[in-house]
């Protein structure tokens, strides 16, 4: 078709080989569906050039439709149960199977090379067949993933000829100790990325030194606590060009021939930027570590639960040029007071409990945030479990860092305000939003009223994901919230005095979202009923854990967990009983 | 806990499903449901309880109708707040340190992270005294749709274990342990009684892989041993006594 005056030049002119050429540089997945919408030839182009596709949902949309939308598929990334998953507020078997992806795939010959999962049920059966029917497939990481076991491991290592990246993250993993490490052939020699730090169980040391000494190309290796010491110096005698390194086991006696062996090798792996493991740790060995550390970028001792504070200061001391840093909250607020001086490049911090039941005893609190944040302005990403928060100080966090992208704050009594004036933390929280413009995701706590939410409304503009416990007062902080966040895509909200009118009158917005969580709020089944009628592109879920079934309950009752989302696909046919389908 | 006390509204009537109670209830039941850790409980334990299940016991908020303790009547900011924050500013009181509590999925850290972290603290720490600070395990149910875990940390005998299985999976009736929490194991015939009642037993899968009858070893070897929890029909446990009464007698 010819739009335009003469003037103007055609696109359409040029072949398809010369768009399909231009696209290839359109990496984000927002600008290829932007392009696609332009007209019927650059769809179709895009359709066929697209290889990475991107899932947030994996209801959103089924896998026969995903394939016939993009053929050319070489690139998936996943994410299945909703996030509170993670912290046990989705019962097992709620859903996210891997499998009849793989089966799609496999059947419609799709030349998978990648695949990236979250919070997905991965099974041994999956694993296999994923395993046989990509002859090209290169690259697996699951993170937060469970249902699998190392026999599914096995299968990966023996049938992926040019496997190149295997990262489990965090995974519970059935561990049946067999040798699924010593699956991997002689001939495979591509691996440039191992990560099996979440097993627990032995493995083959002696099949690990021989897959590391024939790959050439690893640059990331993450070891699992059964690989002891010496092991690890051997390793890294045989990989120098490691750029990321996981330990296993790192307890030694520092006056062994070992532990001399270890520093030497670990001076010549002059590349390496990321560091992390530890997760059984002397702390009389961590001395071996700081030649390497002025070159770090990532350091991540936030399983090092061994590491008293003076330990993890003196090693911080060495690391200038950090960029992101995991650690556990034992550093206390004078350790981040040395993070503070020496890591002016800092850009992520997470903090994490190093006891997570005893809501008394975190050891950070306000002061240590705050010396942060007068340290580190390029801080951009923050996750902060804390004993305490004050107004005050968030007020100068948000004046000292503008750049906040995230911003998650953990206070471990969860309804806990302001120690010092007794106020909820509305107004910290307020300098937050305010002065950090770009903000995407917000994870709030601490006693806090509606008015925190009419400041999230009203200055919040970009964020895309914001986390709610025990806040607000009433179904006006929903509504402040969804009115006024316009790019909101994922809401997840829990013990929040939101009820009916809120999720009702935010209906129109959830089109726009990918999923909205509630739980123990409330909101009556009548309402996710109405909704669910109203709105036949959502699919409202609640999650019923007693005994009752359907005829035994009026609409008047309070739903403790519903989970909304947008698909193109209807109802899932793989919801368990207890999971209701609106 | 969340299940816990949305449980017992269930037993009260039920006309709820989860969420709000209208009835009162009084501090000293949801104290329980707490499922605070650690031995004991007596004397000066359950002063500090109290003031922290006044502080977080956060299913509290949904009964507005309690009357909030310890408020500062001058704080006029406070008294336009929900009841519920109100019950949380006496807390601020130093004298009254906060004791351990449990509320489900808070605070937001990985199950994965909390294993690894307590079994880490445990092999590199020479003080603790290397009792796992977490436990969590499977529980299933014959018959029942779902699959829940629980932390077995949270409970110092079999029969708080009981009384949580027993709420969380409400409809069904689980055969009570002993006295002492240890079933008679000795006595086959009175073993027999319950595994031929109607009664749900609970059972368990232990480190070796071997199935067993709840309640016949002392409650923290069977914490230390619990794979995961299966709550059959006593009919169908029968298969299990002669094994339990084997392993007790080899014992004793």
């Amino acid at each position: 078709m010819f739009w335009g005056s003469r003037k103007t030049i055609n696109m359409n002119y040029f072949p398809d080989e010369v768009l399909e050429h231009v696209f290839d540089f359109i990496r984000s997945h927002k600008d290829r569906n932007s392009v696609s919408l332009v007209c019927k030839s650059w769809y179709k182009i895009e359709k066929y050039s697209r290889q990475k596709v991107f899932l947030g949902n994996c209801y959103s949309i089924g896998p026969e439709r995903l394939i016939a939308r993009f053929p050319g598929l070489k690139s998936l990334t996943l994410k299945g149960k909703p996030h509170f998953a993670d912290f046990n507020l989705v019962p097992d078997d709620w859903g996210g199977f891997l499998y009849p992806w793989i089966k799609a795939m496999a059947k419609s010959r799709i030349g998978l090379e990648e695949l990236k999962l979250k919070r997905m049920v991965v099974s041994d059966k999956s694993l296999e067949l994923l395993s046989k029917s990509f002859p090209n497939f290169k690259s697996l990481v699951l993170v937060s993933c469970e249902g699998f076991t190392t026999d599914g491991l096995a299968a990966i290592a023996s049938n992926c000829r040019f496997l190149k990246e295997l990262d489990l993250q965090e995974n519970e993993v059935e561990d049946h100790r067999g040798h699924w490490l010593s699956c991997f052939p002689e001939s495979c020699t591509s691996l440039a990325s191992l990560n099996f730090a979440c097993l627990k169980g032995e493995i083959n040391l002696a099949s690990l030194e021989r897959l590391v000494a024939r790959s050439p190309n690893l640059k990331s290796l993450r070891l699992n606590r059964a690989v002891p010491f010496d092991t690890l110096q051997r390793l890294l005698i045989r990989a120098p060009q490691l750029v990321d390194l996981g330990t296993g086991s790192y307890v030694h006696d520092p006056s062994s021939e070992a532990y001399n062996k270890f520093k030497a090798a670990i001076q010549s792996c002059k590349s390496i930027r990321s560091l992390s493991g530890f997760l059984e740790v002397a702390p009389c060995c961590m001395s071996a570590i700081y030649p390497i550390c002025e070159n770090l970028t990532f350091l991540n001792l936030s399983y090092a639960a061994g590491l008293q504070s003076n330990e993890l200061t003196k090693l911080i001391q060495h690391c200038k040029r950090l960029q992101r840093l995991w650690i556990l909250d034992c550093i206390g607020d004078k350790g981040l007071g040395v993070v503070a001086s020496t890591c002016n490049e800092l850009q992520e911090l997470r903090v994490f409990p190093s006891d997570p039941f005893d809501a008394g005893n975190a050891a950070v609190t306000e002061e240590g945030l705050v010396l942060v944040s007068e340290g580190c302005p390029k801080l951009n990403s923050l996750l902060y479990f804390c004993q305490q928060m004050t107004n005050a100080a968030l007020i100068t966090v948000a004046k000292n860092c503008t750049n906040f992208i995230r911003f998650r704050l953990c206070i471990l009594n969860p309804i806990k305000p302001d120690p010092v004036t007794n106020q909820p933390l509305d107004e910290g929280f307020g300098a937050i939003v305010r002065s950090c413009k770009g903000l995407k995701r917000l994870s709030l706590s601490g006693l806090l009223t509606d008015q925190v939410f009419y400041y999230i409304g009203m200055y919040a503009k970009k964020l895309e994901m914001l986390s709610v416990a025990f806040a607000g007062e009433s179904d006006k902080g929903m509504l402040y919230v969804l009115n006024g966040c316009k790019k909101l895509r994922k809401l997840e909200i829990r013990d929040c005095p939101f009820g009916d009118a809120a999720l009702l009158e935010g209906m129109g917005k959830y089109e726009t979202m990918r999923s909205l969580w509630m739980s123990t709020c409330e909101v009556t089944l009548g309402a996710c009923k109405m909704l669910a009628k109203k709105m036949p592109n959502l699919n409202v879920e609640i999650i019923n854990e007693t005994e009752q079934t359907d005829s035994n309950l009026d609409d008047s009752q309070k739903v403790d967990k519903m989970y909304l989302y947008r698909t193109l696909v209807g109802h899932r046919e793989d919801a368990p009983e207890f999971v209701w389908l609106l | 806990m969340e299940v816990g006390l949305k449980m017992m509204s269930m037993k009260g009537g039920g006309d709820h499903f989860g969420g709000c109670e209208n009835e009162k209830m009084g501090f000293e039941e949801t104290e329980l449901r707490l499922g605070l850790p650690g031995g004991g409980g007596e004397g000066g334990e359950v002063v500090r309880k109290r003031g922290f299940s006044e502080t977080v016991d956060l299913k509290l908020n949904l009964s507005s109708k309690q009357d909030p303790s310890g408020i500062d009547p001058n704080d006029e900011k406070v008294t336009g707040l929900n009841k519920e924050k109100n019950l949380l500013l006496s807390a601020t009181d130093p004298a009254k340190p906060p004791a351990k509590a449990y509320v489900v999925g808070w605070p937001p850290v990985r199950s994965f992270r909390k294993n690894i972290l307590t079994t880490a603290t445990q092999k590199s720490s020479s003080v603790e005294s290397g009792i796992e600070k977490v436990a969590f395990v499977k529980v299933s149910m014959d018959g029942a749709p779902y699959l829940r875990k629980v932390d077995l940390r949270l409970y110092t005998s079999y029969h708080q274990l009981s009384d949580a299985l027993a709420k969380m999976f409400s409809s069904f009736t689980i055969g009570n342990c002993g006295s002492q929490g240890l079933k008679d194991f000795m006595n086959e015939s009175k073993l027999m009684d319950l595994l031929n009642g109607s009664d749900y037993v609970p059972t368990y899968e232990d480190k070796d892989g071997d199935w067993m009858l709840v309640g016949d070893v002392p409650w923290e070897m069977f914490v230390e041993s619990c794979k995961r929890l299966r709550i059959m029909k006593g009919t169908e446990a029968i298969g299990l006594a002669p094994k339990a009464v084997e392993k007790c007698k080899k014992r004793s």
